[in-house]
């Protein structure tokens, strides 16, 4: 006890446990999300409407491949603590920690099937251009 | 060690409506959340196209037919409307981080901005998208 400096034994003891970790991960996330997403409207607006080899072709691009394979990444992470937010202001107790779960789980989810997608969609379109 | 005390924190108090009267601020600020949570249902819709463009011409044919409904275009529409709400009171966000824009008659202000500026940027976003 006697080696611990003042300091050190007050880190975690907050409501958060964390410090300020969360809401500066929000603020790191908002600003790559900032910079992200006006673009991103438009990629993958523009996508909408094509066949599905049109589609295909679309996303296989390497900059909308990217741009949304970055968006659904720190997108999601970023919903995930945001939606963790409002739970913590209207819920308690074995609810809160379920609902929490629920969201964290949905977004890992999200993100997996758009990046095993995109992956497909490169193959696929190698293997249709090399096929003609 | 003494039994750590398990204390049920309050859930903090919703004052809009019987205790609070509707103002610029509250209102502009509940809608930030609001947009933010709801954009996972973009997500949602999105991924799962994503995903039916990698499956069976059947599959993509059947939820491409639902992103391409009315109901589909509402959806995504709706979203674009979202986001960039979302995406202004954000920025909202980080100008008040810096401890600008704190007084009630700026943040009335841009309150006004973010709805207004928001329903243009939307109407933009729909009509670039339905020229190219
Ligand atoms: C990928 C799209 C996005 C999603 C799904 C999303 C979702 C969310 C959610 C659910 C919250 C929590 C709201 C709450 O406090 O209850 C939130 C908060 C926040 N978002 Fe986003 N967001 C997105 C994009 C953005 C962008 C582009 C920006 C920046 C311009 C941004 C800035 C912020 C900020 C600053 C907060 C914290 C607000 C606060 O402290 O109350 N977000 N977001």
């Amino acid at each position: 006890m006697r080696y611990l400096t003042d300091r050190k034994r007050a880190v975690g003891k907050g409501a958060s446990g964390s410090g300020t970790e969360h809401y500066w991960w929000m603020t790191m996330s908002s600003v790559a999300l900032a910079f992200l997403v006006p673009t991103f409207i438009f990629v993958f607006g523009s996508a909408i409407g094509g066949t599905q080899e049109e589609v295909i072709a679309h996303f296989a691009r390497p900059f909308p491949a990217i741009l949304t394979g970055l968006v659904t990444l720190v997108g999601m992470r970023h919903f995930a603590k945001g939606a963790q937010v409002m739970l913590e202001d209207y819920t308690q107790g074995s609810l809160r920690k379920g609902l929490v779960i629920l969201v964290y789980s949905l977004s890992y989810v999200i993100t997996a099937l758009v990046l095993y997608a995109l992956a497909k969609m490169t193959f696929l379109s190698i293997v249709l251009n090399s096929a003609n | 060690m003494a039994e750590p005390k398990r204390v049920e924190r309050p859930l903090s108090p919703f004052m809009i409506g019987p205790y609070y009267r509707p103002q610029m601020t509250s209102m502009s600020s509940i809608l930030t959340r609001i947009t933010g949570n709801a954009l996972i249902a973009g997500f949602v819709l999105g991924a799962w196209w994503l995903i039916a463009a990698v499956s069976s011409p059947g599959y993509f044919g059947f939820v491409n037919w639902i992103v391409t409904s009315w109901l589909g275009y509402l959806v995504f529409a709706g979203m674009a409307w979202a986001m960039w709400y979302h995406y202004l009171t954000g920025l909202r966000h980080l100008l008040w981080d810096t401890g600008k824009g704190l007084d009630i008659e700026t943040a009335e202000k841009l309150g006004w901005g973010a709805i207004i500026g928001s329903v243009v940027l939307t109407l933009l976003t729909l009509i670039i998208l339905a020229i190219f």
